[in-house]
């Protein structure tokens, strides 16, 4: 049983790293993933967010009726941004006008609604938080890798520390839009390299939890689907096979 | 044991191979490169060195790593070095010139399956990857060094007072007397090469014609006088870009149709960037902008076959 709480809180960190596999919180990756200290307090910021919206959302699982379950969740990430937006106002102004707009936007930061949705609506509180928590961090990894990239080879800093020796090699375009394109691109691809190996069993494992028809569709879960697929492919491989000996 | 082998049509062989055509470009790249040597001097040998080399080299590697059949003697890997290092200054610091090839040959060409599968043109990317993050390497500011000139800025910045300074003579501008890239000022060399490609039947002479010819009348029309359009025809990368880049067969319509419309479009939108953008020069962009719309184009001017169906 503990394992499995050590694997809830695990797995946000690279084998579902929100970022860089389940691809969600792309806007602020990029945007806040400039400079070291705007990731970082991005990073800490959603991840509180996320702790807390995960919790409550958990507490109030069984009282939130299903069908109006999403604008819910919204007013209760909202409350929570508006803490931190507040208490980052009052005692940290400069970082607050750093990150601008970006902070507000956390509201529709699609890995929180993204955790509510598939994990705290269906799970305990602890297991929430947990959840929440290594999510929250997996994020704050996969921008502060990005960030690093981006800022030392970008602007020949790190965290607004002049790194002398790269002061002559700085390469602009990695702090622009296109930069964080790219680095994002070339991240996801070595995650896919050194992360676990799933290929087709990952879209198994997402199944129906999380997916927006699932009351249309009429099946029980898309691993049926899959072995649908997986079973009749070889078949129709052969066919074509024989067809070309013959 | 005999086979016997059935194949679709054409079967009409012929001995042009990606080699050859390849030989031919870079063959009609010599005059160009040769007029830029001697124009700014012995450091351009070095950028064209390095950008070659780093070619070869990055995609050697990458296909050694993927575990792909080696490409590299297709030539098309030093054709996309040494347009790119045309395409640059003859002061380019060597790590700039690095980068932006790696970036060329390998995010643009490889990743997306190497020659052929590529959407966009690997040299255009490359010289807008290093236009975005350093301004210097690809801009005005070079000067000449076999003669003196008043002013380091490009024509093309003076003609839009971004840089103060006087313009060079219209035949200073044909011989590439001025501040530029390497290839890009010289337009008699260019010319030849364009010669040469089209006597050699690589290139179609419609698509840099149409896309200079869009560029000329729209100046004439916009400022109402030929010796500026004049300017604006020779001035930039735009003789180089017609001629070399927006005829890459990979990366442009096949149809005959379809490189007259992405020829407009080019002359188009470099017209728009040129006059109305921020940017002093825009072949780059609307070189690139139209290799994104290729597929589109391809579509639109697909030939219909005798008593097919309307596509």
């Amino acid at each position: 049983m503990k394992n499995n709480k050590l694997s809830i809180l695990l797995r946000g960190l690279i084998a579902e790293n929100p970022v860089l596999v389940l691809v969600l919180g792309t806007c602020p990756t990029l945007a806040q993933s400039t400079s070291v200290i705007a990731a970082l307090s991005m990073g800490i910021a959603a991840t509180l967010v996320l702790v807390c919206s995960n919790m409550v959302i958990s507490v109030l699982r069984k009282i939130i009726p299903d069908t109006v379950r999403i604008p819910c969740y919204i007013v209760v990430i909202a409350g929570f941004v508006t803490v931190v937006q507040l208490l980052m106002q009052a005692y940290l102004p400069d970082l607050y006008k750093m990150m601008g707009v970006y902070l507000a936007l956390i509201v529709v930061n699609c890995i929180i609604l993204g955790r509510a949705e598939m994990f705290a609506r269906k799970n305990n509180v602890i297991d929430s938080a947990l959840d929440g928590l290594g999510m929250g961090l997996g994020f704050l990894l996969a921008l502060l890798a990005m960030a690093t990239i981006r800022e030392v080879f970008g602007n020949g800093s790190f965290a607004g520390i002049e790194i002398s020796f790269l002061a002559d090699y700085k390469i602009p375009i990695l702090t622009q839009a296109p930069g964080g394109f790219l680095v994002f691109g070339i991240l996801i691809a070595i995650v896919n390299k050194i992360g676990p190996k799933k290929g087709a069993e990952k879209r198994k494992n997402f199944s129906c939890e999380g997916c927006p028809s699932a009351s249309l569709c009429g099946k029980v879960s898309c691993a049926e689907n899959c072995e649908l697929v997986a079973g009749g492919e070889p078949d129709a491989a052969d066919t074509k096979k024989e067809e070309g000996n013959a | 044991m005999n086979k016997l082998t059935v194949s679709s049509s054409p079967h009409i062989h012929t001995s042009n191979s990606t080699q050859r055509i390849m030989l031919d470009v870079i063959i009609a790249l010599l005059p160009t490169a040769v007029a830029g040597t001697v124009i700014f001097g012995l450091g351009s040998l070095l950028v064209m060195g390095v950008c070659v080399a780093t070619a070869i080299l990055s995609e050697f590697l990458f296909n050694i790593i993927v575990k792909k059949e080696q490409t590299v003697s297709d030539l098309s890997a030093i054709v996309t070095g040494l347009i790119l290092a045309l395409n640059l200054r003859a002061d380019t610091p060597w790590w700039q010139c690095m980068l932006g090839t790696v970036f060329a040959i390998i995010v643009v060409k490889c990743l997306f399956g190497g020659l052929g599968c590529n959407f966009a043109n690997p040299a255009i990317t490359g010289r807008i990857f290093m236009m975005m993050s350093f301004a210097s390497a690809v801009g005005g500011g070079a000067v000449p060094s076999i003669v003196e000139v008043s002013s380091s800025a490009t024509p093309l910045e003076l003609i839009s007072g971004n840089k103060a300074g006087a313009l060079p003579s219209l035949w200073d501008m044909l011989l590439g007397l001025r501040g530029g890239a390497i290839g890009e000022v010289c337009a008699l060399a260019i010319l030849l090469g364009f010669a040469y490609l089209v006597y050699r039947k690589v290139i179609h002479f419609e698509t840099p014609l149409i896309f200079v010819g869009t560029v000329f009348v729209l100046s004439l029309i916009i400022t109402n006088d030929l010796t500026l359009s004049l300017y604006q025809v020779l001035s930039g990368g735009l003789l180089f870009g017609a001629v070399f880049m927006a005829t890459d067969y990979v990366t442009t319509p096949i149809t005959r149709t379809g490189k007259m419309v992405f020829a407009v479009g080019c002359g188009l939108i470099t017209v728009l960037i040129r006059f109305f953008g921020s940017y002093p020069e825009g072949v780059s962009f609307a070189i690139l902008l139209m290799n994104i719309l290729s597929p589109y184009i391809e579509k639109w001017t697909a030939k219909r076959p005798l008593g097919g169906k309307k596509a």
